[in-house]
């Protein structure tokens, strides 16, 4: 195998070992998109309508916390404590770095959608997905997307300690937006706007229909666009801005 | 791929910052095998320099090659033959000494046996302990272990013993010493006089972006020729007088005190320290 496969692959492992050895980060990856299911779920149990439109959301805000939120903490946390440095100062390919670094959150983002998906079916008795291979290809760029715009939003903290600010700033209002024009068809125009071009609604939408509805890939395609224009936008400024090292304070 | 060069050869190496030129064109040239000191307060420019040969920054001018290598290209092979002992180089709060130096270890080519490192480190009893347990003695040695475990031939250590105390500052002193032993060469950054003066074969002062002295420690500075008498004359005032030549002004500082019958009280004969010539260099105008 190429040396930097074996060296990503090794970086890969050790993301995986420290973000299991970080009890808070692994509840907020797990326990609490689940306990929020459980919780929602609870309430709307009566309703299959209900139900439906609330399993997709919650696997594609469990895409975003894993992805846009983790990896933005997890950057401004590594860049202030000079990680980052160091690793930039030893002979690790970038490719082999971000690799792993990408792998571990896309490992993650399926561990989510695995655990939406089963507790969907056990606790809420809803049936497996109708589309694997469009859950699949959502899935996949979504977590690129929001990777991207994790890694380029850590560009705008100025420090760690003001990290939950910034990014709940962004978290909770898409979140919100998004849910809330995915789940009323009355919300008016302008958030309907908003939050289709936004790149969460599009991806709920795209798992609704992978998951719930079986409404096809080709019905979604301009979701997919949006998503992947995001994540395009991500990518351009996480590279562009990129700095290995603390600047400010 | 091996080179028969300086291990680092810089020529007017320059760098700005907008408006601000934090090195003004600087020289040096450090051979294999060498511990090369740079000396100097802070701002002066001395980890601006450091980390343009490192490969973090990139310089605004002049030539520079650093085993054979433009750092500026960042090219793994030259990582692969280089240490770095960062300033401000952190590590992951739940890794263990142990992890951390087979991680990096699997990075280079032919690395050090990883508990020969955390023997050197001083860091056996603590090698399964997560970092974010580590005291800041202990997190430095790390740093140290981290830079060592590649095997390296060039070891950049930007103020290596800074925080520690004076018994860990000594072992990191005898560390570097049998670094200089296995023909590493080493590249040091420091504000603290008598590290420059015990560790390094040769020293560069550096203010202002500008080097100011460069040398051995000992021949360093322009007071380097002479030799320093003090005594105290006949009225009991202390007199100090510079001079090339101690042997005759001490034979005539002696024969007239015995012609008097006297004794020269409290004579002294003594060089320029590196402090002396630091102090008088980097004074402001």
């Amino acid at each position: 195998m190429p040396e930097g496969v074996v060296l990503g692959w090794r970086q890969y492992r050790l993301e995986r070992r420290m973000f299991w050895r970080n009890p808070s980060a692994a509840f907020f990856n797990f326990v609490l998109p689940l306990l929020f299911l459980a919780g929602a779920g609870a309430i709307l149990s009566g309703s299959q309508r209900d139900l439906d439109k609330l399993v997709p959301s919650i696997a594609a805000m469990a895409v975003m916390a894993t992805t846009f939120t983790a990896l933005a903490y997890n950057v401004v946390f590594l860049r202030e404590r000079g990680v980052l440095k160091r690793i930039r100062g030893a002979p690790l390919p970038s490719g082999s770095y971000f690799g792993g670094v990408a792998a571990n959150a896309v490992t993650n983002a399926v561990l989510q959608i695995a655990i939406v998906i089963l507790a969907g079916r056990t606790l809420f008795g809803l049936d497996w997905p109708l589309h694997w291979a469009e859950l699949l290809v959502f899935v996949i760029v979504g977590v690129i997307a929001f990777a991207a715009l994790g890694v380029a939003f850590a560009h705008l903290i100025p420090n760690f300690e003001s990290t939950a600010a910034y990014v709940n700033l962004v978290f909770l209002p898409v979140v919100a937006v998004s849910f809330y024009v995915f789940d009323s068809s009355s919300a008016p125009g302008f958030l309907r706007t908003i939050a289709e071009a936004l790149p969460l609604k599009p991806l709920i939408d795209g798992l609704s229909g992978a998951m719930v509805t079986g409404s096809d890939l080709g019905n979604h395609l301009d979701a997919l666009a949006v998503i992947a224009l995001w994540g395009l936008f991500g990518i351009f400024f996480a590279v562009r801005g990129y700095s290995w090292e603390q600047t400010r304070t | 791929m091996s080179h028969a060069g300086p291990a680092i050869e810089a020529t007017a190496l320059s760098k700005r910052y907008g408006d601000y030129v934090a090195l003004r064109g600087i020289d040096i040239r450090v051979e294999r095998g060498e511990v090369f000191g740079l000396l100097g307060p802070n701002g002066a420019g001395k980890t601006t320099a450091v980390e343009i040969l490192e490969g973090y920054r990139e310089r605004s001018g002049g030539e520079v090659s650093v085993l054979g290598f433009d750092p500026a290209e960042r090219s793994i092979e030259l990582r692969r033959r280089i240490g770095i002992v960062l300033q401000s180089g952190g590590i992951y709060s739940h890794i263990t000494p142990r992890e951390a130096l087979r991680h990096w270890a699997a990075m280079y080519p032919h690395p050090r046996d990883v508990e020969e490192v955390i023997a050197l480190a001083g860091l056996e009893d603590r090698a399964d302990a997560r970092a974010r347990t580590l005291s800041g003695g202990q997190l430095r040695r790390l740093d140290f272990a981290l830079a060592l475990v590649g095997d390296p031939e060039l070891i950049f250590l930007d103020e290596p013993t800074t925080g520690f105390d004076p018994e860990a500052r000594r072992a990191a002193w005898e560390t570097i010493r049998s670094l200089r032993e296995l023909g590493k060469t080493i590249v040091l950054t420091t504000h603290y006089l008598d590290e420059a003066q015990a560790l390094a074969d040769r020293v560069a002062i550096i203010k202002d972006g500008r080097i100011l002295a460069i040398g051995p420690p000992r021949e360093l500075g322009p007071g380097a020729a002479h030799y320093r008498v003090a005594y105290r004359d006949g009225d009991g005032a202390l007199v100090e007088r510079e001079t090339d030549d101690p042997t005759a002004l001490l034979h005539e500082l002696t024969t007239e005190a015995l012609a008097r019958g006297e004794r020269v009280q409290e004579l002294s004969v003594g060089r320029p320290t590196l402090e002396d010539v630091y102090l008088e260099l980097t004074a402001d105008a």
